[in-house]
Order: C-alpha cells, then structure tokens, then sequence
C-alpha cells in the first residue's frame, strides 16, 4: 500500500512525512501544492481533497489524512519497520509519544507561526510567539538533557520514534525565525545533540535551513597504505 | 551624494502585480528605511504613497516597481520578456536580514552551489569552478559574467540528469541581477532567472525571485517551489553572514579566482558610489554581527 502526499518544499510539517518516509524506505506519489504565494492549498480543488484547508495531506485509496500525528501513526503500523518507532506492546512508551505528538502542535504554533511570518511576512503577534518559542526549546532541551543522563539520545529512550520526527523539524528551523531572541541552538546542547543523532539516521534527508551533515566523500580520505579498519567511518 | 540619495535614484520592485490590494485595502510595505503604502484604485491604476508623497509606478516583469525620485534612471531592460511562448514565474516574496548587496552577490556566486544546493545545483567532487569572463559593459553600464560553466545534477525542474551548465550573469542596477542558463529541454533558447531586491534598509530585504523558462511539463507549483527551494537554501546562509552589510574593501573579505563576478559588482558598486548596504571603510564597525557567528 502506498500513498500520495500533497506536499510543499518549504513546510517543516510537510518535511515529517518525507522525512519518515525517506528513513523507512517507502515510495510515494508527491504532489506539489503552491502554498505560498498561491495560498493553493486553500483553493476549490485542493479543499475537496481535504476540507481542512492545510499542508500536508496524505491520500491513500481509502482515506484522507490531514494532521501530520495520524501520518506518522499510520506510516510506523503500516509498513513493515522496526518496532521501535511506534513501540508496539509498550503502552507507557505509546502514552509517551502522543504526549510528544502534542507538544508538536505547540512547535508549530509557534516557531512555525514565527518562521512563516520571518519568511513571508504573514500577521502574527511576533512577542508572543518568540516568547512561546523560547519556552518550547527550553521545555524540550531540559527534557533531552535528563535522557541523556540515562544515557539516551532520543526523546522517549534510546531509539528514536516518531515523537522524535514529529518535534524535529520546527526545532530544528528554530534560528529561521530570527537571531538574537533566544532561538538559536547556541545555548541547548542537548538540542544540538539531538539533531546529530536525527541527521545520523540512515536515510535522514535535508530541507532548506536543515542541512545534512557533511560526509566525508572518497576523493577527501586519505587512506594512506590501508583503509581503515573501523565500520562505518565514512559513508 | 550619500548613499540614501545615491539609492533613491532606482526603480525597487514592491509588489506582484497579481497580488496588489484594492483601495481602500492597502499593502504596507519599506523601501530604503521609509514606509510606504500600495493599493489599486477602483479604475485599475495603482498609486504608492509615502506619507503625502505620490511615488511614480511602473508594471514590469509581473512586478509593481516605484522610486523615491520624481527623475529615476531608467529601468533595466529585460529583451526576454516580450518572448510570449516563455512562461513567466514570479515566485513570490522572501525577507532575508542581510544587505540587499549581499543578496546580489550570493545569486552571482557558482561556487557554493555543491555545498548548499547540493545535488540540485552542484554535487561533489563537482566543485570545480573553471576561467570564465566577467566586463563591465559601458554601454549599459552593466556587470556582465559570461562563459560560465558548472555541473548540474538537477539543473532546472525539468531537468532529469545531470547536465553541463552554461550561465551568463547580467548586474544592470545595484539591487537586481538575471542569469541566463541553459535550458535543459531546448537547445537553442536559454532560461532567464532573476531576483528583484527591495531594500526594507541597509540590513534587510525582500526578494521577489522572478523566472521567465521554456517549460511545459512542470506546473506552477513546481516550478515556483523549486525556484523557492534553491532561495531558501541561500537564506540561512546570507542571514548568518558577517558583517551583514557588504564589505567593499579587499582586505575585509578576501576573493579566490572564483570569485571574479563579484569582485567586479563590488568595484562597479565602489565605482558608482552605490553604497547603501555597503560597508567602504574596513574601520567602519561591523553592525548585526551576532555574537556566536563572530566568534567562529
């Protein structure tokens, strides 16, 4: 089973599904929606598709999907990946990541909110976002700070889930709102931390204002007489 | 002349003309620190004021333009927009806090394209950017690169494969610049791309990326997300610029051999004395420097 997402290059929301997707492995149809400046997600044709009137949806032959959460849900049950990402018989875990499913909506609300403004100049009430923004980062950054005390990199343990996907990109984006209110990822290590172990996971894929990390390409190695014997040094 | 009045001397793009409010709503925007106010009367005619003051208008290249001065300098032609076969992109726009120099100059740069457009507009170990040409053409009194060549790995939305990639660079006023590419489905045309700058100051701007291509398979959408795509890309970068206005000075920021097209902007724009958005003295303390990016 596969589906179509409507989808727009520059959503961090829409960047979940392609991301997930992309590190499960799973092939889809992509449908490119002008959002902005063409605000076509909101037009006759894409609101009967999804009444809700946002980005991204995902369509599969029986269902119509608009809140990222319900996307990422079906993509962990429905394809066949490993348990972690959706903890199968671990209800605690389960309870864990929708609290995190949650705490999503408050990154978009607003580092989202204060990016669209930052980017595309739409009406918001800037202070109240900033401010709101700054104690989402200062909520998830002390968070990551006690799992690393029990030694794990990920929100909810040691692997990561789609909580981990869901919270990722709007944190990540944070500094695309502005410099100098307390939204770079200067001072949350633990945050910092949190986007090398994402951007470390096969199949991790960029979007603009989240690079990749730089791989070290074969004509950069100088193996000397014998390439190294450590596993995974370089991709 | 200082370099406010040196800059009100130029048209500034400040709307899409498909997008420009109807009076009595109105669309506020800045243009080199004033604030100014857009809307289209009930007659179809658009006025912009600054504060009692009626600006002059001009409707070209889908855009709203206007200056500050009742005597502009002409506006820039653009020969390409008259080629009615073309499909004509205006990609909206993108505030980015940096000089809109800055902003210029990174649209004229090849050689960043493996590390931040990577596998779009340049892959490594393709980074390699070869001789090219850059005159400053007296007649037009424009910065022209021409002769340039990059790989491409996914040179335009319709490109499928990897393709060598011949660009011609055209600067005809301080704060716009059009590049001419290769067209990867026809071989006798070649795609315009531009960006319009609106200085909001010395420090911000907005970016009107406008794209005029031979392209009949990519929809609308696509073609403006890709164009998008690439933009937003640059903007982190040019936000994390120091200082944020532009260094004219060689010592302050120190060219390659790849770097020629701007060298030529920056001493055109030396030249002429535009120096809004510019920083001419090396002594001159650098302002918007965030604290963690100086440090580095």
């Amino acid at each position: 089973m596969s589906f179509t997402l409507y989808d727009y290059a520059l959503s961090g929301n829409c960047y979940k599904i392609r991301l997930f997707a992309s590190i499960l492995g799973i092939e889809y149809e992509r449908v490119a929606v002008e959002f902005y400046p063409g605000a076509e997600h909101r037009s006759e044709k894409m609101l009967q598709i999804s009444p809700a009137g946002t980005l991204p949806i995902l369509k599969t032959s029986d269902m119509v999907l608009s809140e990222t959460p319900a996307m990422l849900f079906w993509m962990a049950k429905n394809f066949d990946t490993p348990e972690h990402w959706w903890p199968e018989k671990n209800i605690s875990a389960q309870a864990q990541i929708l609290q995190w499913l949650g705490f999503a909506g408050d990154l978009t609300s607003t580092i989202g909110q204060g990016r669209l403004n930052a980017l595309f100049q739409t009406p918001i009430d800037k202070d109240k976002i900033v401010k709101g923004g700054r104690a989402a980062l200062r909520k998830i950054e002390a968070h990551l700070t006690e799992q690393s005390f029990d030694g794990n990199r990920f929100l909810t343990g040691p692997d990561p889930t789609i909580a981990d996907i869901a919270c990722f990109p709007y944190v990540a984006l944070s500094p695309d709102v502005g410099a100098n209110i307390g939204l770079d990822h200067d001072e949350y290590p633990a945050i910092r931390n949190w986007i090398y172990a994402i951007k470390s996971l096969d199949g991790f894929i960029p979007m603009p204002g989240i690079y990749a990390m730089h791989e070290l390409k074969d004509h950069e190695i100088d193996y000397g007489a014998q390439k190294p014997s450590i596993a995974g040094a370089h991709k | 002349m200082n370099a406010l009045d040196q800059a009100k001397q130029y048209w500034y793009p400040v709307g899409m003309l498909d997008s420009i409010p109807t009076y009595p709503d109105v669309r506020q925007t800045r243009l080199l620190g004033m604030a100014i106010n857009l809307s289209r009367k009930q007659d179809g005619k658009i006025i912009v004021t600054h504060k009692s003051e009626n600006w002059l208008v001009k409707e070209a290249y889908d855009h709203l333009w206007t200056s500050p001065s009742q005597t502009p300098k002409q506006l820039f032609d653009v020969p390409e927009a008259d080629e009615k076969d073309r499909r004509f992109v205006p990609c909206g726009v993108v505030r980015v806090r940096c000089s809109p120099l800055r902003a210029v100059e990174n649209f004229l740069d090849i050689a960043h394209f493996p590390f931040v457009h990577t596998d779009i507009l340049g892959s490594e170990p393709h980074t390699e950017v070869a001789p090219y040409s850059v005159d400053i053409d007296d007649d037009k009194d424009e910065v022209i690169a021409t002769k340039v060549k990059f790989f491409q790995p996914q040179a335009a939305k319709s490109a499928s494969d990897g393709i060598i990639t011949d660009y011609v660079y055209r600067v005809p006023s301080p704060m716009n610049a059009i590049l001419y590419k290769t067209c990867p489905s026809r071989d006798d045309v070649q795609d315009v791309i531009a960006i319009f700058v609106q200085p909001i100051d010395e420090e911000t701007c907005d970016v009107w990326p406008w794209m005029a291509l031979y392209d009949d398979d990519s929809t609308m959408a696509e073609m403006i997300e890709f164009q998008q795509l690439i933009f937003l890309q640059d903007r982190s970068v040019l936000e994390n610029q120091v200082p944020t206005k532009l260094p004219l000075d060689p010592k302050m920021e120190i060219p390659t051999r790849a770097d020629l097209t701007s060298i030529a902007y920056r001493r055109w724009l030396k030249r002429r004395g535009a120096l809004y958005g510019a920083l001419l003295n090396p002594t001159e303390k650098p302002s918007g420097a965030s604290n963690s990016v100086a440090a580095e």
